[in-house]
């Protein structure tokens, strides 16, 4: 299985439910998309993450009801620094998109999408506590692997493997 | 110190009547070191927030600093119960970045080991589950199998339970020359031993009483808190990896994916106990059909580690050998998340490559995190006694949780 070059067009993945749909429900919230390794992704807004992810699930044609994973890559010292991850799957359909969002890290704020997925609660606990990203609206945002006394974010690029001595 | 310092709260609702229990972290039925936070009323439960992170060891921190072949041991150690799943997916998530094929057999291999693995996790769960319910005797009948499991993957990997067998772009080793015949024995005689537990369990009705209606959780909760696995589908949810996002040539097998829609203990019980014949099915059909000629490693020298004897008469080989252990194979930069269906659940690893040697991130989706979240709304307004089998049914390892 060679790998096959990454669509990154936009346009030419308008025939792909997810983007179609969120287009369509938003054009300007969807900043680009991505088709890799047969995986597909899409950049959403800081903005609208939530009422994204909350259209995904709700549409009757996509039924993306699952989320399976929150998470956050740092692309220190690259700008906008954060990307954070979501993963979502329909137990329905059973098929998969992954939606990003980029935030910069001197305002690394982003909506929780806990009202939406109640499954996000300990997920988004994980990333702001070892990525230091603020989940704004979240029912109860606190360290959850770290000591609620831990100094920094151990999963930050800038953080050294060994800890501060 | 830190949770010395300022434990986690949780604000009595109704002063006068609660008051607050504190579960773990070390009591015996939290499967590890699982603290929960109860509000009680009289016997009955009315809230409960988990408190994890005590076995948190940073392994997504340390697969950053590790080349690509020397993160598999760190994939073993998450999930101390189910290592070849894990494996499993880890191995398969960067030959997905490497857009790597291998060979038949290691694929057939492969099957073979995770649905052992199952098999083998299961009757932990089954065994430590019972004891923590009150049936003791259960105990000592799984794990006289799991030690005959454990026993043949200390013969193909030379570990009980860290085998580290899989490797990105196949096996480790050849298996040794009686190990069919050993594990075909197993597997035959295992139908008669699974009718042997439920002969103990499943018409016994002081269990029948403890289990059934305990934990209820519905299909619509059960999905919006992110439950997974046999958790999910006895709360009649029809997901299971392997048949719907079929990987590592599943779609070859024929097995039956159980479902329950009672939502309670017994339900996950009733689930797991078929899993484990399904997977006794699988094992079969991957014996049989196993190429037993053929190579168990991918043709390609700059990823996968040349075979001993090759290195001692090849210069190449030799080259390579070196090349790989000091400096690494880079993998072409992208991302992906593969999720396959570890016996607790969906266990996704998402790896991020940016070209060089060493993973730039990866993050695991750990089915045991997920389960955990679905475990308060299982426990409200059930008794305390009750809680313990709560837990016990979702199959809780905290190594994955806190990984």
């Amino acid at each position: 299985m060679a790998i096959e070059p990454a669509i990154t067009d936009i346009e030419q993945l308008k025939d792909r439910p997810a983007v179609a749909r969120l287009l369509a429900w938003n054009a300007e919230a969807v900043q680009g998309a991505k088709f890799d390794r047969g995986e597909l992704t899409v950049w959403i807004k800081r903005e609208c993450i939530r009422d994204a992810v909350g259209m995904l699930r709700e549409d009757s044609e996509l039924k993306f009801d699952y989320l399976a994973d929150v998470t956050c890559v740092d692309w220190y010292p690259s700008e906008p620094r954060f990307e954070v991850v979501y993963h979502l799957f329909s137990t329905v359909k059973k098929h998969r998109v992954r939606i990003k969002v980029k935030l910069e890290g001197s305002d690394a704020r982003i909506d929780s999408v806990v009202p939406e997925f109640p499954s996000a609660n300990f997920c988004e606990r994980e990333v702001f506590d070892l990525f230091g990203v603020h989940f704004e609206g979240h029912p109860y945002l606190r360290r959850i692997m770290m000591p609620e006394d831990w100094e920094g974010h151990p999963l930050r690029k800038d953080y050294p493997v060994e800890g501060y001595r | 110190m830190g949770h010395l310092v300022q434990p986690p709260v949780l604000e009595p609702m109704a002063q006068d009547r609660t008051m607050i229990l504190n579960m773990g972290p070390q009591h015996p039925s939290t499967h590890g070191v699982l603290r929960l936070i109860l509000e009680i009323d009289g016997e009955t439960v009315l809230r409960m927030m988990p408190d994890i992170g005590y076995l948190h060891t940073g392994i997504e921190k340390t697969y950053e600093a590790k080349f690509y072949q020397q993160c598999v041991p760190l994939a073993d150690r998450m999930d101390y119960l189910a290592p070849f799943s894990n494996e499993l997916g880890y191995c398969l998530a960067v030959e997905k970045l490497l857009g790597m094929d291998i060979p038949k057999r290691a694929v057939w291999m492969r099957v073979l080991l995770t649905e052992l693995t199952r098999i083998q996790s299961h009757l932990v769960w089954l065994g430590t589950h019972a004891m923590d319910i009150g049936a003791l005797t259960v105990f000592l009948y799984c794990f006289r199998e799991r030690e005959d499991l454990l026993r043949l993957f200390e013969a193909i990997g030379g570990q009980r339970m860290f085998t580290s067998y899989f490797r990105v772009g196949g096996l480790a080793m050849e298996p040794p020359l009686d190990w069919f015949d050993r594990v075909r024995k197993f597997v035959d005689a295992f139908p008669e031993k699974v009718d042997e537990y439920e002969n103990l369990l499943t018409g016994n009705p002081i269990w029948q009483r403890r289990i059934k209606g305990v934990g209820y959780i519905s299909a619509e909760d059960a999905i919006a808190l992110g439950a997974t696995g046999p958790t999910l589908r006895a709360s009649g949810v029809d997901v299971d990896l392997r048949r719907d996002n079929p990987y590592c040539g599943y779609e070859n097998f024929q097995f039956n994916v159980p479902v329950s829609t009672d939502g309670d203990v017994w339900a996950r019980y009733v689930c797991r106990v078929q899993e484990m014949r399904e997977s006794q099915k699988i094992c079969k059909q991957a014996l049989e059909g196993m190429p037993m000629e053929g190579p168990f490693k991918a043709e390609a020298p700059k990823v996968v580690l040349p075979e001993r004897e090759k290195m001692k008469t090849q210069m190449e080989a030799l080259i390579y050998h070196f090349k790989i252990i000091t400096e690494g194979f880079t993998v072409p930069a992208g991302e992906v998340y593969m999720a396959t269906e570890s016996p607790r659940g969906e266990i996704g690893f998402y790896i991020v490559s940016d070209g060089g040697p060493k993973p730039y991130r990866v993050h695991v989706r750990a089915p045991s995190f997920a389960n955990l979240q679905a475990l308060p709304k299982m426990c409200e307004e059930q008794l305390i006694a009750d809680v313990v089998a709560a837990i016990g049914s979702i199959d809780i390892v905290l190594g994955d949780v806190d990984r």
